[in-house]
């Protein structure tokens, strides 16, 4: 079980909100993470630097900050086999809902748009029945 | 190369608020999803904090005419919430609960998570691309992910639309 940390949680939410203004006001860009990764495949030259950039600092920045301070908790309590399932369904799910957490969840709910208003309330319960039955049902 | 320094940091920040937040744990969001058990509310507070911060981005950008290093604002051409919007995301909430990963703090662990993370960004990359394939593949659409093709611009170059 994990503790309760609002100040941390707070913190990181407004770095990321920044990082989601930061990307609108100088590209023009949705933040959104899966977006911005599914799109590189098939995306013509000029729209790739932009994404491998994003993504380069995205992978880079927890990267340099676990060299500086040390790596940050993190349990993953799934097995290969739940890893890889849970895998492929949020790589399909993303795409064919056009939006992940990021996309959706902060940037869109941020733009009021009843799409992503509809998406977050729908993956937000899909999840948690799926931890409810795994946990509480199954007991895994 | 304004626009991919801009972009880098972007990323850069993104990458270091799921840090802070907490959110690249699995188990620090699966706690937050088992609303049922010993609840997390972390999760809650790294949206309402992110959420207010990302719409003063976006009302800023209402008011310009142009992005800073673009030519124009890419705003996703879908309006419609169909069936397509909602099936892909109770898959994608299903995967989410099963291991506490979404792509952003799955992309953030890249680094220093060993091969659980691997292993998940791997099968992403494959669900990602069994989508792709499902699609009918290779054509790019434009439009889909906003305009398919934006000229590479300096900052402060944006042209009126």
């Amino acid at each position: 079980m994990t503790q309760f940390t609002p100040w941390s949680a707070a913190a990181g939410g407004a770095l990321i909100g920044a990082a989601a203004a930061l990307l609108w006001v100088a590209l023009g860009r949705i933040a959104g993470i899966s977006g911005i990764l599914g799109g590189l495949a098939g995306a013509p030259a000029g729209e790739r630097g932009w994404r491998l950039a994003f993504l380069a600092g995205l992978v880079g920045a927890p990267l340099v900050a676990a060299a500086a301070f040390g790596a940050p908790e993190a349990l993953v309590a799934a097995g290969p086999a739940r890893l890889a399932l849970a895998g492929l369904l949020v790589g399909f799910g993303t795409r064919l809902g056009t939006g992940c957490t990021s996309g959706h969840g902060v940037c869109g709910i941020a733009r009021l748009s009843p799409r992503s208003i509809a998406a977050t309330g729908v993956f937000m319960a899909t999840a948690a029945a799926t931890v409810f039955v795994a946990r509480h049902v199954l007991g895994s | 190369m304004p626009r991919i320094l801009a972009a880098l940091a972007a990323g850069l920040l993104f990458g270091l608020g799921l840090v802070v937040s907490g959110m690249v744990n699995p188990a620090k969001v699966l706690g937050f999803l088992d609303v049922a058990g010993d609840w997390d509310p972390s999760l809650a507070f790294v949206m309402a904090a992110a959420i207010p911060v990302a719409a003063l981005g976006f009302q800023l950008g209402g008011r310009m005419p142009a992005p800073l290093c673009a030519p124009a604002f890419a705003p996703p051409a879908r309006r419609r919430i169909d069936a397509r919007l909602l099936g892909g995301a109770a898959l994608f909430g299903i995967g989410w609960g099963l291991a506490g990963f979404c792509p952003g703090p799955a992309l953030a662990s890249l680094g220093f998570g060993g091969w659980p993370v691997l292993g998940f960004v791997a099968a992403m990359l494959a669900g990602m691309g069994l989508h792709r394939l499902a699609e009918g593949g290779a054509t790019p659409r434009p439009g889909r992910d906003g305009p398919g093709q934006v000229a590479p611009a300096q900052c402060g170059s944006g042209r009126r639309r």
